[in-house]
């Protein structure tokens, strides 16, 4: 084959992998509008509601704003056809672009959602494998205790008892919200004031992924090291930091890459019961808002962007997967 | 003293002064007011949207021509006086100088007249109906407004506070798509306070309309409304102070017994007196057993509302004795009890036939639970028990908001509760309950649960009409003796909801609809 035709080739092979993905968005897009409006209510309903005061004129006159007064699937082609132009389109309940509300929630929700699962990510698998490196002995025994703990607490639960403790009791630090409201800080206070903000919601979701990854990390290590390679490895005279960094870790961390990647999606989504406690203005707390108020334009739109993340988020896990574990690349090629 | 002698007296006195209003040496400008609204408004512009949270907050940016004192009397507005022809058909307000929007324009009788019988008329639906009634609307002059009615109607005075006529400017809006103007982002309204920044999810920020008419006001420089969707958490920002005020439900009544014991707050039920939210069980009468008058007395005498008001509403309630609260105008109390008593539920059901089956029970009916809190909840579990009493299962059913809107709405359900403003008087907010014409399918708070009595139409239709105090209270009270003894709902209680403020802030409740108002007089000592 000629180099041409190589190019050619991977060219009609991207163009293909494209098409495919384009496909599986718009089987997505077609699945989320019909999920979506599977669910009984009426948004003008829902507004003329809250009114508390209602007309046959103003719910036509919403129904007609909302685009409701079309057909079903007039609405279900016009979706689409958004989809296609990637315009999320138009809240009329928030009288706002949809693209623009989820880029205003998107920052805050990812500082929470990342920084939790980072911390937990981090903090999670060392305390997992230390206690999986010692199974059996007390300080296994206290890491496993407190993980179920962690594990089994209601994450609303302890926002509100940290809220209690450090900002009510000790007034040490703010209880609701993203940053001090109305004063004027430089770039350096400003970043302080949100990391105040940030330490009891961090704290009360990263405490439910910590307990996870470390449960998952020190199971995992405890079946590794039963595993003939290490005893190999044993064998052949290497020393003991050696088999745990170079063996029984990279291979411990397969398990927790794949829940971790499965998590990962849902950073984006936000994580309604925390930044409904604490007040924080992220996505999930707008995703719930428009569920309630079946905002379709904005619920379809985060579903079509948590959708398109967690196909990437795939592909990514497939790629660290690779870089962790190089046998999961024989054959690929 | 009559209404032109009073505005006499406001205007001697060098300005229209509310009543209740604290004009004490020592109060100081300045001071930023924290509170919350609960649920974020989708919009702060109320003509455009009148959801209880909307109100609160645009009540701030938006006026109307008058206000309602806790008696629902009209007290000057942006009307520093009125006049009501003796046919009762010309309404001829005379404005106050000088009043700007927050753009800087003025505004005169023209945006009055555009607001009214322009915008209104088509994005709010009480409005709709009150100014249906209006043949003419003119602006003779920049600050004279005159409202000719096709016929007379009793309430029309109460029809002008900020939440049921708010004043838009129409140099912004005449011309345009009302709901997709551009400009409804600025919220642009004549109030004491202007919008400053709204983060949505996080805070409304309010300052002072440094251009508004009355002296002196606003006292406060800010006013910042935090967006707290969680109720422990509302209750937790009250106990530690980053909030200072809050209102309607934002705690649960649960909470509001700790914070009457903290000393530096201060509460009370004042101030929704023109809403006087009014609760009952809903019955959908189309449907058996529900469609005898019977089953209906039984269920009043079935809830021990005592009882109900003390367990689920922590004693934050009254008991409803009929379908006009005590705390409107009108009220008769002069009307059948129905006292708390099983055995006469019970001979009730039995008379009409519904007696216990082989399993013991005498029916089974679907209850949805309304979406709306916690104490909505408890109010089933109480009625639930309620029932089981005399053999009637109670089934419980959970739905969302739009969930129970479009069931209740389009009448597929059984039993629900309910809970309605009764708006200052019984022709805007209780008629519409009740008479037949507002039986209308997939409407909310129509007749929705299909009661129809010739009389009661005509009844409420004439008391509408009728000018005459003394004979709108003889025909309210007809009506309210009917109702009482056909029980189309089952009134259950008038809500008192708290509020709750901190001590230093003064002014907060100075009419009859509370923390809706300007706030222009609130002030930090």
């Amino acid at each position: 084959m000629t180099r041409l035709g190589s190019a050619a080739a991977i060219g009609l092979q991207a163009i293909s992998r494209i098409a495919q993905l384009v496909a599986v968005i718009l089987v997505i897009a077609t699945f989320n509008f019909v999920l979506v409006r599977a669910a009984p209510g009426d948004p003008a309903q829902v507004m003329a509601g809250q009114s508390g005061a209602s007309d046959p004129k103003l719910l036509d006159d919403l129904r007609k704003e909302y685009g409701l007064d079309k057909p079903y699937f007039v609405q279900l082609v016009s979706h689409l056809g958004r989809v296609v132009r990637l315009d999320l389109g138009y809240s009329y309940r928030q009288r706002r672009p949809v693209v623009d509300l989820i880029l205003e929630r998107l920052p805050a929700t990812l500082l929470l959602t990342v920084t939790a699962f980072c911390l937990a990510l981090l903090i999670g698998t060392a305390l997992g494998a230390l206690a999986g490196l010692a199974a059996g002995s007390v300080l296994d025994t206290v890491f496993t205790v407190l993980s179920l703990v962690l594990y089994a607490t209601p994450v609303f639960w302890l926002g509100l008892m940290l809220v209690l403790v450090f900002s009510v009791a000790l007034g040490w630090l703010p209880p609701f919200g993203y940053e001090t409201i109305n004063v004027q800080l430089s770039p350096v206070a400003h970043a302080l004031d949100i990391m105040k903000h940030m330490i009891m919601p961090v704290t009360s979701l990263a405490a439910i992924y910590l307990a996870i990854y470390a449960r998952l990390m020190r199971s995992s290590i405890i079946e590794v090291a039963q595993q003939d390679f290490i005893k190999t490895a044993r064998a052949k005279g290497l020393s003991g930091t050696r088999i745990v960094v170079g063996h029984m870790l990279r291979n411990a961390l397969v398990p927790v890459v794949t829940v971790a990647g499965m998590q990962a999606g849902a950073l984006v989504g936000g994580a309604v019961v925390i930044e409904t406690v604490f007040a924080w203005p992220g996505l999930g707390r707008l995703t719930f808002e428009a569920l309630l108020q079946r905002d379709y334009p904005v619920l379809l739109g985060i579903f079509l962007i948590l959708s398109i993340v967690v196909i990437a988020l795939n592909l990514l896990t497939d790629l660290v997967y690779r870089l962790i574990d190089p046998r999961m690349t024989t054959g690929a090629a | 003293m009559n209404r032109r002698e009073f505005t006499k007296a406001m205007l001697a006195c060098g300005a229209a002064i509310p009543f209740g209003i604290t004009r004490a040496a020592g109060q100081t400008r300045g001071g930023t007011l924290n509170t919350i609204i609960q649920p974020e408004p989708p919009v702060l512009v109320t003509a455009l949207n009148q959801q209880q949270p909307t109100l609160t907050l645009g009540g701030k940016i938006y006026e109307g021509l008058l206000k309602y004192g806790a008696d629902l009397k009209p007290m000057p507005g942006m009307a520093q006086s009125w006049e009501v022809s003796p046919d009762g058909l010309t309404y001829t307000f005379k404005l106050f100088p000088g009043i700007t929007f927050h753009d800087g324009k003025p505004m005169t009788s023209e945006d009055v007249v555009f607001s009214c019988m322009k915008l209104l008329v088509e994005t709010h639906p009480r409005a709709r109906q009150n100014f249906a009634r209006v043949a003419s609307a003119e602006a003779p002059d920049p600050l004279t407004v005159v409202f000719k009615l096709k016929q007379p109607f009793a309430p029309f005075i109460g029809c002008f506070d900020c939440t049921s006529a708010p004043i838009v400017p129409k140099h912004i809006y005449e011309g345009t798509d009302y709901r997709k103007n551009p400009d409804n982002d600025k919220a642009i309204g004549t109030g004491p306070f202007k919008l400053k920044e709204w983060v949505r999810g996080s805070h409304v920020h309010l300052v002072r309309h440094d251009g508004y008419y009355l002296k002196d006001e606003p006292y406060l420089d800010e006013i910042v409304y935090r967006v707290i969707p969680d109720a422990a958490s509302r209750a937790l920002a009250l106990e530690n102070g980053t909030v200072q005020l809050v209102q309607w439900s934002d705690v649960e009544f649960y909470d509001v017994q700790r914070f009457k014991a903290q000393k530096n707050l201060e509460f009370t039920t004042k101030g929704y007196e023109y809403f006087a939210p009014h609760q009952w069980l809903e019955m959908n009468n189309r449907i058996a057993p529900m469609n005898d008058k019977r089953f209906r007395q039984a269920v009043m005498h079935l809830i021990d509302r005592e009882a109900f008001s003390k367990r689920v509403y922590f004693g934050n309630a009254k008991v409803a004795t009929g379908p006009i609260s005590s705390k409107t105008r009108f009220y008769d109390p002069n009307v059948k009890r129905y006292e708390f008593s099983v055995d006469k539920a019970k001979a009730l059901l039995d008379d009409m036939g519904l007696k216990a089956g082989a399993n013991g029970k005498r029916a089974e009916i679907k209850y949805i639970v309304p979406p709306y809190g916690e104490s909505y909840q408890r109010a089933g579990e109480f009625f639930r028990q309620s029932f089981a009493r005399v053999g009637i299962d109670l089934v419980l059913v959970g739905t969302d908001m739009a969930g129970w809107a479009e069931k209740v709405g389009n009448w597929d359900y059984e039993m629900t509760q309910n809970l309605l403003y009764q708006l200052g008087d019984p022709a805007l907010g209780v008629a519409r309950t009740y008479i037949s014409s507002n039986i209308k399918k997939g409407i909310l708070f129509s007749n929705t649960q299909g009661y129809s009595n010739p009389e009661v139409d005509r009844l409420f239709d004439e008391a509408a009409i009728t000018l005459d105090e003394a004979r709108r209270q003889e025909l309210y009270s007809k009506v309210q003796q009917i109702l009482v003894e056909d029980v189309p709902v089952a009134w259950t209680l008038e809500i008192e909801y708290p509020i709750i403020y901190d001590k230093a802030f003064k002014n907060i409740v100075t009419t009859g609809i509370g923390t809706h108002e300007t706030f222009g007089s609130v002030y930090k000592s």
